[in-house]
């Protein structure tokens, strides 16, 4: 891991902030320079949240800007779809199949756009996708959504892995280590 | 050691390392993990007070005993807590006071986005403001030290994308700072007229040594590289600044009021061209131009919302710049919305059904007033739903009453409420109010309140009783109603606004977001029982979606509260199995 600006995108409730810390406190144990920028209130009752981690040897501005993330991590189909602006030309997108209906779906006043994946994949150049829901179910605890997408994340990194599992053992609640280790686990196997 | 911190977490870190000893917040995003992250030191006294003012005035209080205190608050909350701010000014301190004000450009969660730098001005209070978290950490320190040096208060300016910003920070130990001495000085702590107007030269004179002060902290600090073009500038607008520029000049101000003259000549006169570079009002940009120098600002950057680096490529530079978009598709917004389980969709959905005015306030149920429910008329600041409620009434009588309540939560009411309830109660007045009773402060994330009978420690203590309290301030007619019993609720609602005098329903049920409430598990639709008459989805809970040909709850979201299995009239919705 050199330079590199990540985003995490999703929706309120789905652990964007738990996972942005994991991947701060990486970057803070290979020494570099980190700032991870997040937005709480109205955004984390079910609304889009957007979290940048930027890494590099100095970082000023906390936020990544259009054209700039080498890696954004979505949580939600139509979040991807929402920030992939956001993607360097050759940055890597990242996306939880998951599908969560916004307001104005569910009470019919707008669609949920069909073929986000097949758009997704037909735009930009790497485009690397798994159902983390189905993945975290079967883990037993559909909570573990956002480690499944860390696993994922640090095989795409390349950094030891290690180092990933420390650092999930400082951040995550005691008593939900284990089965988040396991969700990392699989994430991680399907990089 | 190294660590990762928010800006707030290192305010906090900050000020247990100056030794401070008194930490008084009302939460307010994005201020309040500055509060959360002080109660978790042992050595200061930490509390959540019922509102900004009482929180000012208790650091207050601890700072002429000679205690050092911190009070946190947003932008907002400092026009609450803004009467004793401008008398503090007078009085002074004895032991350090920092008071910490958290601006949010872009409004991610306020109602306005006024500037606090112009309370500085008006209150003759100094002001600091850091760029990072190591800054936020750093600069605590300082403005203790420049609090007792000059006897004064001293605002901390932060803003969101430094509250909730984490970089990298050095943890220092705790500072051993003995209590001051405390001495009977009417003269000093009275402010009466006599006394006052004698504080007031201090206070002018006072100010006259900080802005001398200005110019040799370390606090303000050119960074020299080309000095083609020089950049004036602070906080979080720095940081955009130093990725647009790049390796130009910049005067870095982190003491921001009073301003740092000579500094600034001196800078201005090194450079070809100069910026000021700062989110909000032109604050500095006018100063500035007062001392006869010319500069870039606001002509080219706008005095609304947030900058960034791309916005001064933009508007400096001409430059365009972004990723590549999909064209043509249409992708839907995704507001906030009540969580499933959310104890304020019973009350929308009834208030929505009996198609009343509703006088809201600030907290998650303000959501309210977005679709499906759009069941708020008005939500102006913390505690006004009483009072706006009262006024329509008086403005329209009877008939516009009898179909009009307000609103506010458990939290809100004692920040400001309490007040209002006693004006309609004072002045004959026949408001319906509706005390939104969730046993926690919800919108900026679960913080105890006076009514939910524990500290910010999580101690037990005495719990506020919101119905005798209601009795006190003269409020004969009080119901505590389960809002989830949507019929019980219909019918309480419809007799208070009917009764010719003033009442309070006290909607009682906690945030389903607690650790402590536990629903049955998900619930489903029986296909064939479902007439698709879409009952369910009035209640706008974000778990039950419209599939197109059928209707379906979805089980990751669904909670199991079972709101929906009680409006819907054919029996369609039971709870699912394993």
């Amino acid at each position: 891991m050199k330079k590199c600006n990540i985003m995490i995108v999703g929706v309120g409730g789905q652990g964007t902030l738990l996972a942005s810390r994991i991947i701060g406190n990486v970057a803070l144990k290979q020494n570099y320079d980190v700032k991870v920028s997040e937005v709480h209130g109205m955004s984390q009752r079910g609304g889009s949240v957007v979290t940048y981690v930027k890494i590099g040897d100095k970082v000023y501005s906390p936020i990544i800007e259009k054209g700039e993330a080498d890696i954004i991590m979505a949580f939600e189909m139509l979040e991807a779809l929402r920030w992939a602006e956001y993607l360097k030309e050759d940055g890597k997108l990242l996306v939880n199949e998951q599908k969560i209906n916004p307001m104005p779906v569910i009470i019919g006043k707008e669609k949920y756009p069909e073929n986000i994946m097949q758009m997704l994949k037909e735009n930009y150049k790497n485009v690397i996708s798994l159902d983390a829901l189905k993945i975290a179910r079967e883990c037993k605890n559909i909570k573990a959504v956002n480690t499944v997408l860390i696993g994922l994340l640090a095989k795409v990194l390349e950094i030891d892995k290690e180092v990933w599992i420390e650092s999930i053992k400082e951040v995550v609640p005691s008593k939900a280590v284990d089965v988040n280790l396991k969700a990392f686990e699989e994430g991680y196997s399907r990089g | 050691m190294k660590k990762l911190m928010l800006g707030n977490e290192a305010v906090a870190r900050g000020a247990y390392e100056a030794g401070v000893r008194v930490a008084t917040a009302y939460p307010g995003t994005p201020s309040t993990e500055i509060t959360e992250s002080i109660a978790k030191y042992d050595e200061v006294y930490c509390e959540w007070s019922p509102n900004e003012k009482v929180a000012l005035e208790v650091a207050i209080g601890s700072a002429i005993a000679g205690g050092r205190a911190i009070c946190s608050m947003k932008h907002v909350g400092l026009n609450v807590a803004a009467d004793p701010l401008f008398t503090v000014s007078y009085t002074g301190v004895n032991a350090g006071l920092v008071i910490m004000v958290a601006d949010d450009p872009g409004m991610h969660s306020s109602q306005n986005e006024q500037d606090s730098r112009m309370y500085a001005k008006a209150a003759k209070v100094p002001m600091v403001e850091p760029a990072d978290s190591r800054e936020c950490k750093e600069y605590v320190k300082a403005a203790f030290e420049i609090s007792e040096k000059f006897d004064t208060p001293v605002i901390f300016r932060l803003s969101t994308r430094i509250s909730h910003s984490q970089s990298v920070v050095e943890i220092g130990e705790r500072e051993d700072v003995p209590l001051k001495e405390y001495k009977k000085d009417p003269e000093k702590y009275v402010m009466m007229p006599a006394m006052a107007r004698k504080r007031h030269v201090a206070v002018e004179s006072r100010m006259a040594a900080l802005a001398e002060f200005s110019n040799t902290t370390p606090l303000n600090r050119i960074e020299w590289g080309s000095t083609d073009i020089g950049v004036i500038t602070s906080g979080i607008a720095y940081q955009y600044a130093r990725e647009a520029f790049g390796d130009v000049s910049y005067l870095k101000l982190g003491m921001i009021y009073p301003l740092p003259d000579k500094l600034i000549k001196e800078f201005s006169e090194k450079v070809k061209v100069l910026y000021v570079i700062e989110e909000l009002e032109p604050f500095f940009e006018e100063h500035i131009r007062k001392l006869g120098i010319k500069v870039i600002g606001k002509d080219l950057l706008p005095v609304t919302g947030e900058y960034s680096a791309n916005l001064i490529r933009e508007k400096v530079f001409g430059k365009q710049i972004g990723g590549k978009k999909i064209e043509g598709v249409q992708v839907p917004v995704r507001p906030p919305v009540m969580c499933p389980g959310c104890p304020h969709r019973g009350m929308f959905y009834v208030l929505n059904k009996l198609k009343l005015t509703v006088s809201g306030d600030i907290g998650c149920y303000t959501l309210g007033a977005l679709p499906p429910t759009q069941a708020m008329d008005t939500c102006i600041c913390m505690g006004a739903s009483i009072g706006a409620a009262h006024g329509m009434e008086k403005a329209r009588g009877r008939e516009f009453r009898t179909k009009t309540v307000a609103i506010l939560g458990d939290s809100t009411f004692v920040h400001s409420g309490i007040t209002g309830l006693i004006d309609v109660v004072y002045n004959k007045g026949n408001s319906t109010v509706i005390i939104l009773d969730n046993s926690i402060t919800g919108m900026t994330g679960h913080q105890h309140n006076p009514t939910t009978g524990f500290t910010i420690k999580g101690e037990p203590t005495k719990q506020v009783d919101l119905v005798k309290l209601c009795n006190a301030v003269g409020i004969d007619r009080v119901k505590v109603v389960d809002p989830f019993n949507i019929k019980e609720f219909e019918k309480t609602v419809k007799e208070e606004i009917e009764a010719d005098e003033p009442s309070v329903i006290i909607s009682q049920r906690p945030c389903a977001l607690l650790k402590h409430v536990k629903f049955e598990g998900p619930h489903r639709i029986v296909i064939e029982k479902c007439r698709k008459c879409k009952m369910c989805m009035r209640i706008g809970c974000p778990a039950i979606v419209d599939m197109g040909d059928h209707i379906e709850i979805n089980d990751a979201l669904c909670v199991g509260c079972g709101l929906c299995s009680k409006v819907c009239n054919f029996d369609a919705i039971e709870k699912a199995g394993e």
